[in-house]
């Protein structure tokens, strides 16, 4: 342990986390015209955008898959490695399954040391345990950047499955973290950021997706996704797509991590989000927000909140049983869904 | 004065340009040269925050920007300020703690390890925690196996404080092997993190 924290890991890596991710639009680019299969049980697939493919088995049991790695987001291996299960889990809570096994996917260079690798895997499968899966195997390779992530299965009934297309117009869109992540980690980058802010947004990547999924499908939701690369305004997007449907999302809402708008006003922000800003603004009406909130919202999060899309008369109930939980402590109301005329899908107020 | 930010990558540009701002004459200039569209993003941001006319001259893939602190604004004292607050040094006081003994205070040895151990659960406890605790002469055995105070400055590293200590210590005392939180220094790091500290409270 105490070797391991002598590694700078988040020196070897790049990009931070999630915003490690390709673009939206270069993804549909590189996709384009590969043909797809069709098969009537696969009730979700890469055609969809949705956080994992959906695969009917029986009537009420669907496999739910999904696979998710990035370079070192945090500077402890341990951390690094439960967070990047953490993120990777939770693309099954954002459909409303349970996940049930886990292959390793890894990455590391040959001269990183055997402890600091360990300390990585041990985060990893702690993190399973706690989500109630198994890691069951998996594949490592040399690579000058360290990776890690998971391959996860998990189960869904498909009459409850939540994709991130079924928002109805009425819905009250409400969000279970707070924002901020992909601003925090770039500043701490830098040395930019207060070890305590650090330590809260790692706190925060460590905490499963599960605890907001159990609770949200006890409730009326009929839309879920989980707010990673493309940050909160590019999953909004395409949630809005999903459903034609337009989301008017309160600027002002969602939590934040501390010094998150002071940070994104010196222009400490990541290279994500310029990627999401370009992908996605041209269906945003920014409105009267201010720069550094909008640059928020674009930015990239890593191991984010779920979004859920519930039935308005249905909003409260959730949010009181959400933050009633203790582990959800950042779960607020942060827009609703409208029918779409025309103009942007999404609109800031 | 002028920067060249060229292939470094996000936030390298904005924390050259907000440790070069302060250092500015009045009336001077500064100039940053990139080549990245990120970097020209965030400084763009980064001059309108810190108040800063900007020019932006692009010739091919590169674009130098001259940020320019407008008159009347005290941009040396704002930006040192702000930069101090922003950077890993603290606004006031005791965000360093050197730990150099294993007991409190002079008088009975026993009561001085009470004490220790008590101060060290209020400062693991306390509203906000150090930024970095060292330890080192007779604290190095406070982070070693068989401390009492061992959860406590676990809690304090779980806490975003970092935990360092002295591995020439360490090694005196032979309880390198028994080191059971934090990271092992030494007295180069030591210095440089003490004299870099305005606020740096020796326990």
């Amino acid at each position: 342990m105490a070797k391991g924290n002598d590694v700078k890991l988040t020196k070897l890596a790049e990009c931070a986390g999630c915003g490690a991710k390709v673009g939206a639009g270069e993804l549909a680019k590189l996709l384009k015209d590969i043909k797809v299969q069709r098969d009537p049980n696969l009730l979700v697939g890469f055609d969809k955008s949705d956080d994992a493919a959906v695969y009917r088995v029986t009537d009420d049991v669907a496999i739910v898959e999904t696979v998710d790695f990035f370079p070192p987001i945090a500077d402890d291996p341990y951390t690094y490695g439960a967070i990047a299960a953490t993120n990777a889990l939770s693309d099954v809570y954002a459909m409303g399954g349970q996940p049930k096994v886990a292959l390793n996917v890894m990455a590391v260079p040959e001269h990183m040391g055997a402890d600091v690798v360990h300390e990585i895997l041990r985060g990893g499968y702690e993190k399973v345990y706690e989500a109630g899966a198994s890691i069951v195997g998996g594949h490592s390779i040399y690579d000058e950047e360290p990776k890690y992530g998971l391959a996860v299965t998990g189960f869904v009934n498909p009459q409850h499955m939540l994709t991130n297309s079924g928002a109805r117009p009425g819905d009250v869109l409400v969000l279970t973290k707070a924002l901020g992540v992909g601003v925090i980690t770039t500043a701490a980058k830098g040395g930019l950021a207060q070890a305590e802010d650090v330590a809260r947004a790692e706190r925060q990547m460590m905490t499963l997706n599960r605890w907001a999924r159990d609770v949200a499908v006890s409730h009326q939701v009929h839309a879920a996704t989980d707010v990673t690369g493309f940050g909160l305004l590019g999953h909004a997007l395409e949630m809005a797509q999903g459903a034609d449907a337009r989301l008017v999302l309160d600027s002002s809402a969602p939590a934040l991590l501390p010094r998150t708008r002071e940070l994104a006003q010196l222009g400490v922000l990541p290279a994500g989000m310029y990627r999401n800003r370009h992908f996605a603004q041209d269906q945003v009406d920014e409105g009267q927000v201010p720069q550094d909130l909008c640059d928020v919202l674009y930015c990239p999060e890593t191991s984010g909140g779920l979004m859920l899309s519930v039935a308005a008369d249905d909003a409260d109930s959730l949010v009181s049983d959400l933050l009633a939980d203790g582990r959800v402590p950042d779960a607020r109301v942060v827009g609703r869904v409208e029918p779409y005329d025309a103009g942007a899908r999404i609109r800031l107020t | 004065m002028k920067i060249d930010a060229r292939n470094l990558t996000c936030p390298k540009p904005v924390v050259l340009t907000l440790e070069a701002l302060p250092k500015l004459a009045a009336g001077e200039s500064l100039e940053v040269l990139v080549n990245d569209p990120v970097a020209l993003g965030n400084l763009t941001r980064l001059a309108a925050q810190k108040d800063c006319d900007l020019k932006t001259q692009q010739s091919g893939d590169e674009t130098t920007l001259t940020l320019t602190p407008r008159s009347g604004v005290k941009a040396s004292d704002d930006s040192a300020s702000e930069a101090q607050a922003l950077c890993d040094l603290p606004d006031t006081g005791a965000s360093v703690i050197a730990v150099d003994t294993d007991t409190m205070g002079r008088g009975d040895e026993k009561l001085g390890h009470i004490l220790m151990k008590g101060l060290i659960y209020a400062l693991a406890h306390g509203e906000t925690v150090p930024q970095k605790t060292i330890f080192f002469n007779g604290g190095a055995h406070l982070t070693c196996e068989g401390s009492e105070s061992l959860d406590d400055i676990k809690d304090l590293e779980k806490r975003g404080t970092t935990i360092l200590t002295c591995g020439t210590c360490l090694d005196f005392y032979g309880i390198r092997d028994q080191l059971a939180v934090g990271g092992v220094t030494n007295l180069y790091e030591i210095a440089k993190v003490m004299a870099g500290q305005p606020g740096v409270t020796t326990l």
